[in-house]
């Protein structure tokens, strides 16, 4: 395993170590005791498994996982970044329909292979995200009578 | 033969219609790659919620059965599996297609998954009743092992290190702990207040499986897909009918692999076409020709990959202890329902039961003939962009997770577990484990926390969960598949270079 993974490893097995323990400490101090029965049994296992694989990856024996390479850090960050702000903030904030159509043309100009200059390009972008919100919108509004949270042009 | 009584059920427009929709969307979305069957299953859930139980269920059934042949098309016209079930198809599948034996590989494919499912559904229809009868006579301990047993057959079987395997269990476990206790209403691990209800199935599952084929789309950057669709020449179905029935040693084989796999819980389908292919091979007159467009190939594994669908399910509906990944999907599609899978499953709810699975079986025939025709339509959906596919499915993960509770604390969750997902894969962990755990939490929880109060009151803890012969056979089945797993990982070990083991991870991933 060459260093970077087994960095990585370490970092990701600590993290899972940590919450192991959390998870075992309040489960072990939490009342009433009788609601914490079974989490006690779970996180003991939980934390005991934990440490372990936190153990092989400090000894650089850990054998499956590949980690994270930069060229896929460098791929997805952008990605990842639209896609947080989606989720836990945009489609609350800006309402469910104007968030998805933004994320969804940015998403698609962002990852699209064609050129970003040729105007062909860009429209094509535009009629794929104005089909696919018809298609959101029948389904969700009018097919299962979801209310989604109030639009900000609404 | 119960099943007969409610046959008529399947005939009705609106589940004949949901049983056709469900057939050919299943098959055109097994068709994309990047849309494994799990995730189209629960993609899909959220369109059950309005519908009846007996309606969505059979949806879900269709949707199951026809993504796993649907995998067949890309995998013999792009050279890339829809699904993991569909490797093997490719190896003898696409170098047909090369040859310009396309539309004859295809025909194979669906006519072989429509005998292997048709097999697999008898089982599921002959099995599970008689399942169902013996394990009347659980009580608390056994259920409460039932579902320990779920977790960590998966949890071992479906995972590359059995250590990890067995902690995403755990995770899961610990995961369906959060929120209310059910006994004594106790607040436990509510760190967010998203979460204060607890963390809700059908969320979860959109985005455990969903989330982490999003970003990984997303790690390929901007790249062209760089497959070309090979053009189907016509054939006669006739001269396909005729060849699976010369080539009844590879059909047979992968009809039974692929049941015998579909029961075992947790194996699931991925390796069901693989090891009826290679069974196939080392039983074969013409074994030589395997690899080279040799049709035995395609009837083993698309048999396979179908026989195993139907049995998948009798540990689910008689135990609540899914077979597959994808099954695990379907029981939170009936929990929604408020359908609780268990022995007294086809006493409770026979007219939701037995219309599914009596679905399954014409979806297997429907599959089959709108196979044929929408492969070509199905191949060129395979060409969607990574960009589009991206988009959509994140679209669809947010919206679907919504419209179950119209709750944005379910969007939440379910971005946040899709996100953890990711890069738990990246260091070896797989989803399956972690879904048992979260949806056989609370049946084990109950059970466990029931069986103490009895026990406290009766024998003890120790001979109450330790003693009987029930009690002791499920122990052991634990024991021993977790001693499988380990001397299979440490053989494997001993064989393979690390090296190898990277480059077959990467070659997965």
């Amino acid at each position: 395993m060459t260093e970077l993974p087994r960095v990585q490893h370490i970092i990701a097995s600590g993290l899972i170590a940590a919450v192991g323990v959390c998870i075992a400490y309040i489960s072990y101090t939490q009342e009433p005791a009788q609601a914490f029965l079974f989490p006690r049994l779970i996180s003991s296992v939980f934390a005991v498994l934990a440490i372990w694989t936190f153990g092989k990856a400090v000894l650089g024996k850990t054998k499956v996982g590949n980690g994270l390479n930069g060229t896929a850090l460098k791929n997805m960050a952008p990605g990842l970044l639209v896609m947080i702000v989606y989720v836990f903030w945009a489609a609350k904030a800006l309402g469910f329909y104007t968030a998805t159509t933004i994320t969804l043309i940015i998403l698609i100009s962002l990852y699209d292979p064609a050129p970003h200059t040729e105007a062909k390009s860009w429209i094509k972008r535009g009629v794929i995200t104005a089909g696919v919100m018809v298609v959101l919108y029948l389904l969700f509004a009018q097919l299962l009578y979801v209310f989604t949270p109030r639009e900000i042009f609404a | 033969m119960d099943f007969l009584f409610y046959m008529g059920d399947v005939f009705t427009p609106i589940n004949f219609g949901l049983l056709v929709l469900g057939t050919i969307g299943g098959l055109i979305l097994g068709a994309t790659p990047g849309l494994s069957p799990t995730m189209a299953v629960a993609l899909l859930i959220p369109f059950t919620f309005k519908l009846e139980p007996q309606q969505g269920l059979i949806l879900l059934g269709a949707a199951y059965t026809s993504t796993v042949a649907g995998g067949a098309v890309s995998a013999i016209l792009l050279k890339i599996p829809g699904a993991p079930a569909n490797i093997a198809t490719t190896l003898d599948g696409h170098t047909m297609a090369q040859k310009g034996e396309g539309a004859k590989a295809l025909q194979l494919s669906f006519l072989a998954s429509a005998v292997g499912g048709l097999f697999g559904v008898f089982l599921l229809i002959f099995l599970t009743p008689v399942l169902a009868q013996w394990a009347l006579a659980f009580g608390w301990s056994h259920l409460f092992w039932l579902a320990i047993l779920g977790v960590t057959v998966i949890g071992t079987l479906d995972s590359s290190s059995v250590v990890k395997g067995l902690l995403a269990g755990c995770i899961g476990l610990w995961l369906a702990t959060i929120g209310f206790d059910d006994m004594l209403g106790a607040q436990r691990f509510i760190f967010h207040p998203s979460v204060s209800g607890g963390i809700n199935i059908i969320p979860a599952l959109i985005g455990l499986f969903a989330i982490p084929q999003v970003i990984t789309m997303f790690a390929k950057g901007r790249t062209p897909l760089g497959a070309e669709v090979i053009e189907v020449k016509k054939h006669p179905i006739g001269d396909a009918m005729r060849e699976v029935g010369r080539r009844k040693k590879a059909l047979g084989i992968g009809t039974m692999v692929g049941s015998i796999i579909g029961l075992i819980p947790g194996v699931g389908g991925q390796i069901a076409g693989l090891v009826a292919y290679d069974q196939s091979k080392k039983a074969s007159s013409e074994s030589e020709k395997f690899g080279t467009g040799h049709s035995e190939g395609v009837i083993a594994a698309e048999s396979a990959n179908n026989a195993m669908v139907g049995p998948s399910l009798v540990p689910l509906l008689t135990l609540s202890i899914p077979g597959s990944p994808t099954a695990a999907v379907l029981l939170g599609g009936l929990l929604i329902h408020g359908i609780f899978p268990g022995p007294d499953l086809f006493t409770n709810y026979p007219q939701v039961v037995w219309p599914f699975i009596n679905s399954m079986l014409f979806g297997q025939i429907l599959m089959c003939i709108f196979g044929l025709y929408v492969a070509g339509l199905a191949a060129s959906v395979a060409r969607v962009p990574h960009s589009v596919m991206a988009a959509v499915v994140l679209a669809l993960a947010v919206f679907g997770s919504y419209s179950v509770y119209n709750s944005m604390g379910d969007v939440y969750v379910m971005g946040a577990l899709g996100l953890g997902m990711y890069f738990l894969e990246r260091f070896g962990f797989s989803a399956a484990p972690l879904v048992l755990g979260l949806i056989l939490g609370p049946i084990a929880e109950a059970n466990f926390v029931q069986g103490a109060m009895t026990a406290n009151a009766t024998v003890g803890i120790f001979n109450f969960f330790f003693t009987g012969w029930l009690n002791i056979l499920l122990i052991a089945i634990i024991v021993l598949s977790v001693s499988y797993s380990v001397w299979m990982e440490l053989r494997q070990r001993r064989y393979t270079t690390k090296d190898d083991a990277v480059a077959k991870e990467e070659a997965l991933s």
